[in-house]
């Protein structure tokens, strides 16, 4: 556990003593709880049909795919024309696109701003990093399956994958989304435990609280 | 280089010089050699400038091979320091006085081939990995594919072909 995390005295500006537990005080103790549809099936497709329409990615590249969201934001190929956007930062965001490789540090980092985003949230795994390992299928620092540490709800083949495939990709999601497939949130509170197993196996020096509301 | 080096002859017991090109060349030295050598390039010869500190697992000959990389801006050329120490219980003076950069190679090289440098600044902390458990990864008898086949689960199916074989069953599937 980090010194930081501990539990502490803090002294404050003006000269008052009080207790710091960052655990409880900073985080939200409860695991993650499955979120029910809507009370009317036409009510659901009318969240889902708004959901898909307004994907916002979190702003956050991983391996060298990061390297394709330039183009893809930018007048080339102009993602914003299909309902697609970057945020800055997880609380706004609901597309989390793990672009490439991931180091089994940048996993910790992914696990946390993954669960701080709000439900529903979906991720797109990019690149042959993402699905096997691809050419780091030999390395001792990067995951060879994401699907054992996040659900995810769609997978883009290549390496790197094309804008154009990320186009794509984007346009089968929301078909995803739209028949009410990608409860990828749902099954990461359903199978919650399985995956925080996962996590901790190749996480060694693991000093979060298990979940980080 | 040649002049270089039998200048610094003069002062110091030097190894074998080897030139690699006009302008770089490396010099083997005993371990207790390098801070006099480096003070006197740095502070005479004009060699201000740490290029890099890399090492080279020999794991045969059960050395660690320490390379300083030193540049001379002003007629720029570039001179190789190497340092052979012990494997067993690696450690070497930390030079972090002459260049601070060398601390963050040092810490590098403490986390990534188990080299000790007592006394250079968060030598210990971790630097690249976090929570490593396992012999220092770039060490030579680590086995990355066997490490990584035990940690992280694998999708099945997952085959290798070679290229040639490949290739002539897909275009001559007769064998013609």
């Amino acid at each position: 556990m980090k010194e930081e995390l501990e539990k502490r005295i803090i002294k404050g500006p003006d000269g008052l003593e009080f207790e710091v537990e960052p655990l409880r005080d900073y985080y939200c103790e409860a695991p993650p709880t499955v979120m029910p549809a809507a009370y009317s099936k036409i009510v659901e497709d009318l969240f889902n049909w708004a959901r898909s329409e307004s994907i916002w990615i979190l702003g956050f590249g991983t391996g060298c795919g990061a390297i394709e969201m330039r183009p893809l934001m930018t007048p080339r190929f102009d993602a914003y024309r299909f309902g697609v956007q970057w945020r800055p930062t997880p609380r706004q965001s609901n597309l989390f696109v793990i672009s490439g490789y991931l180091s089994v540090k940048t996993l910790k980092r992914v696990i946390r701003s993954y669960e701080q985003m709000q439900n529903p949230k979906y991720v797109v795994g990019l690149g042959s990093c993402t699905i096997n390992g691809g050419m780091y299928w030999d390395s001792y620092n990067t995951i060879k399956r994401l699907d054992q540490y996040l659900p995810v709800d769609l997978y883009i083949a290549g390496c790197m994958p094309r804008p154009e495939a990320l186009l794509q990709g984007f346009a089968d999601l929301k078909k995803l989304i739209r028949s009410g497939k990608a409860e990828g949130a749902n099954e990461y509170a359903e199978k919650f435990e399985w995956y925080k197993a996962n996590q901790k196996k190749v996480i060694n020096d693991w000093d979060m609280p298990d979940y980080n509301w | 280089m040649h002049e270089l080096y039998t200048k610094l002859k003069q002062y110091f017991p030097l190894g074998e010089l080897i030139e690699q090109r006009d302008n770089l060349a490396f010099i083997t030295l005993k371990q207790e050699q390098l801070r006099p050598v480096i003070l006197h390039l740095r502070d005479k010869e004009n060699y201000t400038h740490l290029v890099l500190l890399t090492a080279v697992d020999w794991l045969e000959d059960n050395i660690f091979q320490l390379t300083y990389l030193l540049s001379n801006r002003a007629n720029a050329t570039d001179i190789g320091l190497r340092v052979m120490i012990s494997r067993d219980s690696a450690s070497m003076e930390s030079i972090h006085d002459i260049w601070p950069t060398a601390a963050t190679y040092q810490r590098e090289l403490r986390e990534m081939f188990g080299i000790d440098f007592p006394d250079s600044p968060r030598v210990n902390d971790d630097f690249i990995l976090e929570g490593w458990n396992d012999i220092p990864p770039y060490r030579r008898d680590f086995d990355t594919l066997k490490y990584s086949e035990q940690t992280f689960s694998q999708r099945p199916g997952r085959e290798t072909k070679d290229p040639a074989e490949h290739m002539k069953q897909k275009l001559y599937p007769d064998g013609a």
